[in-house]
């Protein structure tokens, strides 16, 4: 490498160890659709805001030391708390409502910190000339994902706006768990020679919302895999003590949540494309539309980050449960080249999966 | 520069002479076959498609005949690595 | 059954073929490749198709990206355009990240423009039907492999008499920037893996003065990565044996003769403009299409007052030299400064996988570091 090279490739280090700017002047698409400029709207407007030591290492829940309260064992009580919105469109769709994911979303999000789930709120915010009937609806479908998840919805919020300021009916959950166990879980706490496994097959949820649009005028049966993983991943942490990160992946997928970890534990993850598991339609959806599943979103996945000698042991634990039938060794973590996330494709070859930098969209190109 | 991709045809409605519907690993979507002149289409034929339309028939033969060539790649490989390890060095003695 | 798919993707042949690749370069010679198209490029970085080729073997990435090249001024045109009381904008969804002068798509829409993706040009005329009283523009963009789908669009709006439907019309044309770029001094290419898809319409006749007046062999080929791997060994066994033809890998999808019935209705809707600025290459003679003043009702520039204001590629922007391999994207003067992945100048940076910003992002880690490093350990064998 010359040195001017090497000066160029140091410039654009210091470049990306800036602090991260929103340039936008307003909010796009791109903001909410959980890859880069999601990141960088959270780090540059909340953290900023926000700052505080349970906030910073933005897991998907705070774990929360309460004193007053000890936990079987005798040691000080620890509790996860955390909140989750949900707008999705078609409100009603295969395998699934915005009821149900929005009860499962909490319940995983607790779930992933080796939190027992305990107690939801629910706020809605409805549009005026909202069907009762599908209020009714959303609201059973809450109730049952609530009692399969042995949780309680025990308070809540409802506003009303006008027509046309919000569409239909959105949802936001809160929740917060116990946690029984003294494990210690992180994106931070990936080490070389550790396994990754994901509990099924992936990107169902995302490319069902997708063709359940309509626009796409795409016929599949593909529905979506919303489901409660704590019971599954109670589990994983009966079975093993060696799991040292959970997240469940779903916006920006099993790519983005891998990127997290490699970038937040400093070490490479490197998985074999023909180790992570794609129904056939949900690849074919994505060759369809141009899009990586890998990128797509799944509300009933969870990503494992494993002690290698132990990773039998967690595939095992989990294909055991109704809801890992389909789980997979997909990779493993390595120290070089560090933050970076590397495909060995099923061609042979290698390559870099980035972060998602937008929405994944249909593309020509 | 352009994404196209092979689908089986699995419908050619009787009402419509602009449409067919193709299959893509299980998945199906109407596709606009006016860009293929009237070539005559049967389910069970494949089609490259791009943007919602079918731009060309997919000639079975030639397919064929290319992985046929790559087999013969592969043989010829196979027969190399079995030469090279024959050849190997003479035990001592 | 064949599915037309995972037969090229077989890692077996794949490594069958990179040794007979091998076999055919002469030691201490290297060979310098570009593949047109956009969609060959997407391919070689999804499968990691470098992996298969010797050192020797360079793969130089061309300007067959349709987003990347349209420049800034005619992105802000459309958005001026969508920006219009009752106006819905339409395009694929490629198109809502490249920026403008005024940004891009995304941020349009975030500033109130109601602006909607589709999968097919067809589409767009569906949401014209079910809005008769808004004007539905589609924003139509591509190589000649998506011009018969807008031109087949045009057709149908005007048989059924739409009123509320326009085009405004990017296609580019292949043939002229390739002849851009063979006739750049400093062109340092050994041949040309040729656009697969663009050749089911066009055929592949127009490439033979590639091969006569410029003596460089091109072989039309296939998006699949045992397709891209062969073309490769196509190209290096016409160079080890003194030729240079234009050859067809990609047989099965392509006829020589291209597709007539899409090159007719490409001609009855659309004609040549005199001139056309790309990204980054700059302005190029007759390499894009406009909307025939027969269908001039259809056409979005006729319709509505385009500003047509040239934002013109700043001038330290060296993309072309990029392009044909001439420098590398750290040479370039604006490299990292002006042009980044967040404020892309050139065609380059636009796509994530073009040189430029795969440089950017990536250029830190060499090739072999990332190779070294996922085959450090044996795969894991239980499933």
């Amino acid at each position: 490498m010359t040195s001017r090279e090497e000066q160029v490739l140091e410039r654009i280090d210091r470049a990306r160890r800036r602090k991260a700017r929103v340039r936008e002047e307003h909010i796009t698409m791109a903001h909410g659709a959980g890859g880069r400029a999601t990141q960088t709207l959270i780090e540059a407007v909340f953290l900023d805001a926000f700052r505080n030591p349970l906030l910073e290492p933005l897991e998907d829940g705070a774990v929360i030391q309460v004193p007053a309260f000890t936990a079987p064992g005798g040691a000080c009580a620890r509790l996860a708390f955390t909140t989750d919105s949900y707008v999705v469109s078609p409100l009603f769709f295969p395998g699934g409502d915005i009821g149900d994911l929005a009860v499962n979303g909490t319940v995983n999000d607790l779930a992933v910190c080796g939190a027992r789930p305990l107690y939801l709120s629910a706020g809605f915010v409805l549009e005026e000339g909202f069907p009762v009937e599908d209020l009714r609806r959303v609201a059973a479908s809450m109730a049952r994902a609530a009692a399969a998840a042995g949780v309680a919805i025990v308070t809540g919020d409802t506003k009303v706006v006008q027509r046309g300021k919000a569409d239909g009916c959105y949802v936001t959950t809160a929740g917060v768990g116990l946690l029984d166990r003294d494990t210690r879980l992180g994106v931070a706490r990936a080490r070389p020679g550790d396994a990754v496994l994901v509990s099924g097959p992936i990107g169902e949820h995302g490319v069902t919302i997708m063709l359940a649009r309509g626009e796409l005028d795409i016929e599949a049966d593909v529905t979506s895999d919303t489901a409660p993983l704590n019971g599954l991943i109670t589990a994983l942490l009966q079975a093993t003590g060696a799991v040292r990160c959970l997240r469940d992946a779903t916006r920006g997928g099993v790519a983005t949540i891998l990127n997290e970890i490699a970038r937040a534990s400093d070490v490479a993850v490197v998985v074999d494309e023909d180790a992570v598991p794609v129904r056939p339609d949900v690849r074919g959806a994505c060759e369809l539309l141009g899009i990586d599943p890998l990128y797509v979103a799944c509300e009933g996945r969870v990503v494992v980050v494993v002690a290698g000698e132990a990773a039998e042991e967690a595939l095992a634990a989990l294909r055991g449960h109704p809801l890992g039938a389909g789980a997979a060794i997909i990779g493993r973590v390595a120290a070089d080249p560090p933050s970076l996330v590397l495909l060995r494709t099923a061609f042979g070859g290698t390559r870099i999966v980035d972060v998602l930098v937008g929405d994944p969209l249909p593309r020509i190109c | 520069m352009c994404l196209g991709i092979p689908g089986e045809i699995v419908e050619i409605p009787s009402d419509r002479t602009d449409l067919a519907k193709v299959d893509v690993s299980g998945v199906r979507r109407a596709v606009n076959i006016d860009l293929l002149d009237g070539q005559p289409l049967r389910p069970g034929d494949w089609v490259l498609i791009h943007v919602g339309f079918a731009l060309s028939k997919i000639d079975e033969d030639e397919a064929r005949a290319a992985l046929e060539f790559l087999e013969g790649i592969g043989q010829a490989y196979e027969d190399e690595l079995a030469a090279l390890r024959d050849s190997g060095p003479e035990p001592e003695g | 059954m064949m599915r037309f798919v995972d037969e090229y993707r077989d890692a077996d042949k794949a490594r069958a073929l990179s040794a007979a690749i091998a076999g055919l370069c002469e030691p201490g010679r290297t060979y310098t490749f570009m593949e047109v198209c956009g969609g060959h490029t997407h391919t070689i970085y999804k499968h990691g198709l470098e992996d298969h080729l010797p050192e020797s073997v360079t793969l130089v990435h061309g300007p067959g990206c349709p987003v990347c090249v349209i420049p800034m001024g005619r992105v802000d045109d459309a958005i001026h355009i969508a920006e219009r009381p009752g106006v819905i904008m339409t395009s694929f969804g490629d198109m809502t990240r490249v920026p403008g002068g005024r940004g891009s798509f995304l941020d349009a829409a975030a500033r109130g423009a109601d602006i909607r993706m589709v999968y097919s040009p067809l589409d767009a005329l569906k949401i014209a039907r079910s809005n008769p009283d808004r004007q539905v523009v589609f924003m139509a963009i591509g190589f000649e492999t998506t011009t018969p789908s807008t031109a087949v669009t045009v057709l149908r709006a005007a048989a059924e008499g739409l009123r509320n439907f326009s085009v405004m019309c990017n296609h580019v044309m292949i043939i002229p920037a390739i002849t851009a770029i063979l006739d750049s001094p400093g062109l340092r290419l050994d041949g040309f893996v040729g656009p697969g898809h663009v050749s089911t319409v066009i055929g592949c006749r127009p490439y033979e003065f590639v091969a006569r007046d410029y003596g460089r062999p091109l072989v039309v080929a296939g998006f699949e990565p045992l397709d891209i791997l062969q073309a490769i060994h196509m190209l290096l066994l016409q160079i080890a044996e003194g030729r240079s033809e234009v050859e067809n890998q990609y047989a099965r999808v392509v006829p020589w003769a291209g597709n007539p019935r899409a090159l007719r209705a490409v001609d009855e809707v659309m004609e040549p403009r005199p001139r056309f600025e790309w990204r980054g290459l700059g302005s190029i003679p007759r390499s894009a299409l406009r909307i025939r003043e027969k269908y001039a009702a259809y056409d979005a520039e006729r319709r509505f007052d385009v500003p047509g204001g040239r934002v013109a590629d700043p001038k330290a922007c060296q993309c072309g030299e990029v392009l044909k391999g001439a420098l590398k994207p750290w040479e370039c003067k604006v490299f990292g400064t002006a042009c980044t992945p967040e404020t892309p100048i050139g065609t380059c940076m636009v796509s994530s996988e073009g040189a430029c910003a795969a440089y950017y992002n990536f250029g830190r880690f060499s090739r072999r570091r990332v190779r070294e490093a996922s085959r450090e350990a044996p795969r894991e064998a239980p499933r």
